[in-house]
C-alpha cells in the first residue's frame, strides 16, 4: 500500500515561505511526477514527504496514518538520491543490505532479496565491488536496488537521472518505467525535465514557486493546460504564445499554438515569415521562424524531409481548432 | 599538454629537495649526534661532525640524575588526555556545525579561531592565579584541561573541514534506510570520517606533546612532562650541551617515531582540502 495525502502542507525557511499551504492526493500504485523549473520547491516537497525536512504546518498521511511527525525511517518510504548517496566504504552487497540490516531482518532473507535485486538490476557480477569502482549507471542501479529490497510502500526519486549522460538517461528512464510496471508500487519522481515527466508519469504535478499550477495526466496537461505557465512548460519544443492582435482576433488575452499544430508551406499561408534557425533532427525538423509583425520567433515542428534553411521565406497556417486561449490573468478560457 | 621535464631538471629538483630536507632536519641530527659526544667534544671548535669518540655516558648520567619514566608518563598522560578529551568534545561540536549549521556557525568558528591569535603569555597571569586559587598548580589533570582548551579550536576546525567533505545526502540516505542517530554515526559517519579523526588525533597529540609554554609555567615536580625534563638541563649549573642533547633526544624520540610511522596520515591531515 502506498497512498499519500498532503493536507494544507506548508514549508517556510525562516521568513521565506517556499511552499504555501498545499493539498495533494497520491493514490496507491500511481507514478506521480513533480515537475517545475529549478527552485520551484519540488525537491523540498519530496523531502517533506520523506521526512528529511519538517513541515511548517499541515498534515502528511501515509496509508491513512498521520505521518507528519514520524522520522524518515518510520515512514516506510525508500528514496533514490540525485547523487546516488551510496555508502562509499561498503561493498555493493552491503549497500543493498543496509536497510535490511537496520530492520534486523534475518540473514537468509537478506541474501535472498539481495540476489533477487542484483539479478533484476544486472548487478550480480558487481556485488563485491565498492561504489567507487562502478560507473554512473551502475551506481544508480545500486541505489535503486537498495530501495527495492525494503519493499517500501512508496519510492521517492529526487532527480535520479540528472547526473547521467544522455544515452544512459534514456536507458535508465525505461528501466524505471519497467520497474514501476513490475512492482506496481507508488512512485514519486522529481525532475525538471518535462520529457521525463511526460514519459514516466501517470499523474504530473506542475509546480511553480511552491504552488501547484496543475495536476493531471500527461495528455490532460498537454491538451488542456490550465494556465499560461503550464502551457509553456509542458511540451517540447515549447508552445508558441501570442498576445496582441493575434490573440484579440481570437477573443483572448493570450493564445497558444503548439509547434506541431502549424502547417508549413513555401507558397501560401496565414502568416509569412523567414526561417531563422532550422534544427534538423532527422525524423523532424524544428524551424524557428521570424513572422512579420510578431516580436518573438515562432517554433514549428515539421516533417524531416522539408528542406528549407536560414533566410528562406516560409508560410505558416495554424490549425484554428488547436488554439489554446487564456484570459488576462493567464487562466484558460474555453 | 603536460610540461616537459628533462632528466637533468629532475635530477636538479631531487638534489634541491634533499638539500632543503637535510637543512630542516639538521638541528635534530646535530642534537642527536651531540648526545653521543663527551662534553668536551660537544663544545669543540671547529665542531666535530662524525669523527668523535662515541659514548653513551650522557644517557647514563641523564637516566641516573632524573626520573625519565615519570616525565615520559606525564607527557603521555597530558598529551594523550588532552587530545582524547578534546576529540570527545569536538566531534559533536563539529558534527552540528557541519551538518546542522545555524546562521551563526561561521561566526562561532571564527571566534574560536581568534582565541589562537592571542599570545599565550597574555593570559598567563589570570590562568596562573586561577590555578593557585583552585589549588591545581603542578597538577596533571589541570594541565590536561588547559592544553585541551588551547587545542580545541584546532581540533574542531579540523574535524569540521573533514565532516564538511562528507555529503549530507549519504547521511540522509541512512536515515531513510532506517538508521537511528546512533546507527547513523556508528555505521555511516564514523567509518567515512576515520581518516580525518585519526589525523586530527595525531596532529593534536604532537602539538600537545611539544607544548612548552604552559607545561613549563604551570608545573614543577609532580606534573612535569618531558619539556620540563629538557629545560632542567639548560640553566642552573651552566650549559652541558651533551647532556642537554641526550635529554632532548630522549624527549623527542617517542614523538619522532610516532610521526615517522604515521607520516602518511599526517600529511593528509595537514593538506586536507588544499589538495583535492
Amino acid at each position: 500500500m502506498g497512498q499519500i495525502t498532503l493536507q494544507q502542507v506548508r514549508k517556510a525557511f525562516g521568513d521565506v515561505e517556499v511552499i504555501p499551504p498545499l493539498d495533494l492526493n497520491i493514490n496507491d500504485g500511481e507514478f506521480v511526477v513533480f515537475v517545475g523549473p529549478s527552485g520551484c520547491g519540488k525537491s523540498t516537497l519530496l523531502r517533506l514527504i520523506a521526512g528529511l525536512e519538517d513541515v511548517s504546518g499541515g498534515m502528511i498521511s501515509i496509508d491513512g496514518n498521520d505521518a507528519t511527525a514520524l522520522p524518515p525511517a518510520k515512514r516506510g518510504l525508500a528514496m533514490v538520491f540525485q547523487s546516488y548517496a551510496l555508502y562509499p566504504h561498503m561493498t555493493v552487497r552491503k549497500n543493498i543490505a543496509f536497510p535490511m540490516r537496520m530492520a534486523g531482518m534475518d540473514q537468509a532473507e537478506q541474501d535472498r532479496r539481495i540476489e533477487g535485486a542484483a539479478k533484476a538490476l544486472n548487478l550480480t557480477d558487481y556485488l563485491d565491488r565498492r561504489p567507487g569502482q562502478l560507473s554512473g549507471g551502475q551506481r544508480q542501479r545500486v541505489a535503486i536496488g537498495r530501495a527495492i529490497v525494503r519493499e517500501p510502500s512508496a519510492f521517492l526519486f529526487d532527480e535520479p537521472l540528472s547526473n547521467l549522460d544522455a544515452a544512459l538517461r534514456h536507458g535508465m528512464r525505461l528501466e524505471i518505467a519497467e520497474l514501476h510496471k513490475r512492482l506496481d508500487t507508488t512512485m514519486i519522481y522529481v525532475t525538471h525535465d518535462q520529457i521525463e515527466a511526460m514519459t514516466l508519469a501517470d499523474k504530473i504535478v506542475v509546480l511553480q514557486a511552491g504552488v501547484i499550477e496543475q495536476v493531471g495526466s500527461p495528455m490532460e496537461l498537454y491538451n488542456s493546460p490550465r494556465n499560461v505557465f503550464v502551457a509553456g512548460f509542458i511540451g517540447s519544443p515549447k508552445m508558441n504564445l501570442l498576445t496582441g492582435t493575434e490573440a484579440s482576433n481570437r477573443g483572448a488575452h493570450t493564445v497558444g499554438i503548439r509547434p506541431e499544430h502549424i502547417d508549413v508551406s513555401a507558397t501560401e499561408g496565414t502568416w509569412k515569415g523567414t526561417v531563422g534557425v532550422a534544427e534538423h533532427l532527422g525524423s523532424d525538423t524544428f524551424f524557428h521562424v521570424h513572422v512579420e509583425g510578431m516580436q518573438e520567433p515562432m517554433t514549428i515542428r515539421a516533417s524531416g524531409d522539408l528542406t528549407m534553411s536560414h533566410g528562406d521565406t516560409i508560410y505558416l497556417t495554424p490549425d484554428e481548432q488547436r488554439f489554446h486561449k487564456f484570459d488576462n490573468a493567464g487562466l484558460r478560457v474555453e | 599538454m603536460a610540461r616537459a621535464v628533462t632528466n637533468q631538471r629532475k635530477a636538479l629538483n631531487t638534489v634541491i629537495a634533499w638539500s632543503i630536507g637535510f637543512l630542516i632536519f639538521f638541528p635534530i641530527l646535530w642534537t642527536i649526534l651531540t648526545s653521543f659526544k663527551t662534553e668536551a667534544d660537544a663544545i669543540a671548535n671547529p665542531p666535530i661532525f662524525l669523527g668523535f669518540d662515541w659514548t653513551l655516558e650522557n644517557y647514563a648520567e641523564v637516566m641516573d640524575r632524573s626520573n625519565y619514566a615519570r616525565f615520559l608518563s606525564n607527557s603521555i598522560l597530558i598529551a594523550g588526555g588532552s587530545t582524547i578529551l578534546g576529540i570527545i568534545i569536538a566531534i559533536p561540536a563539529a558534527w552540528s556545525m557541519a551538518f546542522v549549521p545555524s546562521r551563526r556557525t561561521k561566526d562561532i568558528l571564527l571566534w574560536m579561531l581568534s582565541t589562537k591569535m592571542l599570545p599565550a603569555v597574555g593570559v598567563l597571569y589570570p590562568i596562573y592565579l586561577l590555578c593557585i586559587q583552585l589549588g591545581v598548580l603542578d597538577n596533571r589533570f589541570a594541565l590536561v584541561v588547559i592544553l585541551m582548551l588551547i587545542n580545541l579550536p584546532i581540533i574542531v576546525w579540523m574535524l569540521y573541514t573533514y565532516f564538511r567533505e562528507i555529503p549530507g545526502e549519504i547521511l540522509e540516505a541512512s536515515r531513510m534506510d532506517g538508521a537511528s542517530l546512533k546507527e547513523e554515526i556508528l555505521y555511516v559517519l564514523t567509518p567515512m570520517a576515520v581518516p580525518g579523526i585519526a589525523s586530527t588525533l595525531l596532529l593534536n597529540f604532537i602539538l600537545a606533546w611539544n607544548e612548552a609554554f604552559w607545561t613549563l609555567n604551570l608545573t614543577s615536580v609532580d606534573a612535569a612532562p618531558l619539556t620540563a625534563f629538557i629545560a632542567s638541563y639548560s640553566s642552573p649549573e651552566g650549559l652541558f650541551f651533551a647532556k642537554l642533547s641526550a635529554a632532548s633526544t630522549m624527549a623527542i624520540a617517542p614523538i619522532l617515531i610516532l610521526g615517522w610511522f604515521s607520516q602518511k596520515q599526517l600529511v593528509r591531515g595537514l593538506t586536507f582540502g588544499a589538495v583535492k
